[in-house]
C-alpha cells in the first residue's frame, strides 16, 4: 500500500505510534493536570494559563519558571533557566537529524516541535536505525504518537487550568508543581557526580537568594555543572549516559 | 503579576522550546556536538531543577525556615520517600499532595 506524504494518518504505522503513547498517556496526563493546577495557582492568570500550555508545550519547563514568573524575576533569568532545563533536548536534536536530516530545514524543526522525551524514547525503540523502515513509515509513527501524547498533555492540562480556578489557593496544590521537578530531580540522580552537582546548586541556590535579579539561579546553575564536569574528569571510569530524565512530557 | 509580562514571558519560553528541540536540526549541513558541550549538557538541566525548586523548599519570602510547623517539608519528604522506593513519578506527586493537604486543612501548617 503506498500513502501519500501528506496525509500520515492513513498509514498502519500512525495508529501503532498512538497506539504506544497511549499506554503511558495517563502519566503524561497527570503530568499535565499537575502544571495547568501550578500555572494558575502561581498568580498567571487562566488566560495566560491556556497561552502557555498551548505554546510552550514543555512541562519542566514550563514548572521551574512558576516561582520565577511569581517573584517578578527579570525575563532573561526566566528565559535562561527554562533553557537550561531544556538542554536535554540538543541531544535528542543531535538524534532526530539522522532520521530528519533529508527534509527541508523549518519543516524537520517543526516536526520536532512536538517531540517531547518520551516520543523521543518510543521512536527510537520502534526504530533503531534510520535505515530501519521507510521515511514515511517513520512519520506516521511519530505523527501518531504525538496525536496521542499532544492530546492527553493538553486536555489534562486544561483540566487542570480549570480546576485550579475553582480550588482555595490556601490548599497550596501549585507546590505539586515542585513535588513533580523534584522527582524529575530523582530521575537525574544517577551517579555521585550528579548527586554533588545537585548538592552544590542547591547550596549555591539558597545561599545566593539575596543577590538581585534572581541571579542566584545563574550562580547554581554555573556553580552546578563546573562541579560536576571536574568530577567528571577527576574519576578514572568514563563519564556514563546523559541523564535525561523520565518526563513525561 | 502583569499580563505583558506574562505574555512577554510566554512567547520567549515558546521560542526556547522551538529553538531547543530542533537545535541540531537547524543548520543546513550536520554539526558535530563538541565533547566540552556534551559534558557540560550532563549536568546543566538537573542544575536548573534544583535552583528552582531548592528555594521553593527552603525558604520563606527570602528568609530561612526558622519553624518546623512547615507542611512542604513533609509533603517533600514524603514524596522523595515514595519515589526513592517505587520509582513512580505519579505516586509521588499524589502521596506529597496528600501530605500537604492533610498537614494544611487538618493542622494549618
Amino acid at each position: 500500500m503506498t500513502t501519500a506524504p501528506g496525509r500520515p494518518w492513513r498509514h498502519p504505522e500512525f495508529r501503532r505510534g498512538a497506539a504506544d503513547m497511549a499506554g503511558v498517556s495517563l502519566g503524561i496526563g497527570a503530568w499535565g493536570l499537575v502544571t495547568g493546577v501550578a500555572m494558575v495557582k502561581t498568580g498567571l492568570g487562566a488566560g495566560l494559563s491556556v497561552a502557555m500550555s498551548l505554546a510552550v508545550f514543555a512541562g519542566s519547563a514550563q514548572l521551574a519558571a512558576l516561582p520565577l514568573l511569581a517573584q517578578g524575576a527579570p525575563l532573561w533569568v526566566v528565559w535562561a533557566t527554562a533553557f537550561c532545563v531544556n538542554l536535554r533536548f540538543l541531544i535528542f536534536s543531535a538524534g532526530w537529524r539522522a532520521y530528519l536530516g533529508a527534509l527541508p530545514r523549518w519543516r524537520r524543526v517543526a516536526i520536532v516541535y512536538f517531540a517531547a522525551d518520551l516520543n523521543w524514547v518510543y521512536f527510537l525503540r520502534r526504530f533503531p536505525t534510520p535505515a530501519a523502515a521507510p521515511p514515511e513509515a517513520q512519520l506516521a509513527y511519530y505523527w501518531g504518537g504525538v496525536a496521542s501524547s499532544w492530546t492527553a498533555w493538553q486536555s489534562m492540562s486544561l483540566l487542570g487550568i480549570a480546576l485550579a480556578d475553582v480550588i482555595p489557593t490556601r490548599w497550596g496544590l501549585g507546590f505539586a508543581g515542585t513535588l513533580a521537578l523534584l522527582g524529575i530531580t530523582g530521575s537525574l540522580l544517577v551517579d555521585r557526580a550528579t548527586w554533588i552537582a545537585a548538592a552544590v546548586a542547591a547550596c549555591a541556590a539558597i545561599a545566593a537568594f539575596a543577590l538581585p535579579w534572581h541571579l542566584n539561579i545563574v550562580v547554581a546553575i554555573a556553580a552546578a555543572v563546573a562541579v560536576g564536569v571536574l568530577i567528571d574528569h577527576f574519576r578514572p571510569v568514563p563519564p556514563g549516559p546523559v541523564a535525561t530524565g523520565d518526563e513525561p512530557s | 503579576m502583569s499580563f505583558t509580562y506574562g505574555l512577554l514571558a510566554i512567547v520567549g519560553l515558546a521560542a526556547i522550546t522551538v529553538v531547543t528541540r530542533g537545535f541540531f536540526l537547524i543548520p543546513k549541513r550536520e554539526v558535530p556536538i563538541p565533547a566540552w558541550l556534551r559534558e557540560a549538557l550532563r549536568h546543566a538541566p538537573l542544575a536548573a531543577l534544583v535552583a528552582a525548586i531548592a528555594p521553593d523548599l527552603a525558604l520563606t519570602d527570602g528568609h530561612l525556615l526558622d519553624t518546623w510547623r512547615d507542611a512542604r517539608l513533609y509533603a517533600a519528604a514524603a514524596g522523595a520517600l515514595w519515589y526513592w522506593r517505587t520509582r513512580n513519578l505519579l505516586g509521588m506527586i499524589l502521596v506529597g499532595t496528600a501530605v500537604l493537604l492533610g498537614l494544611r486543612l487538618a493542622l494549618g501548617w
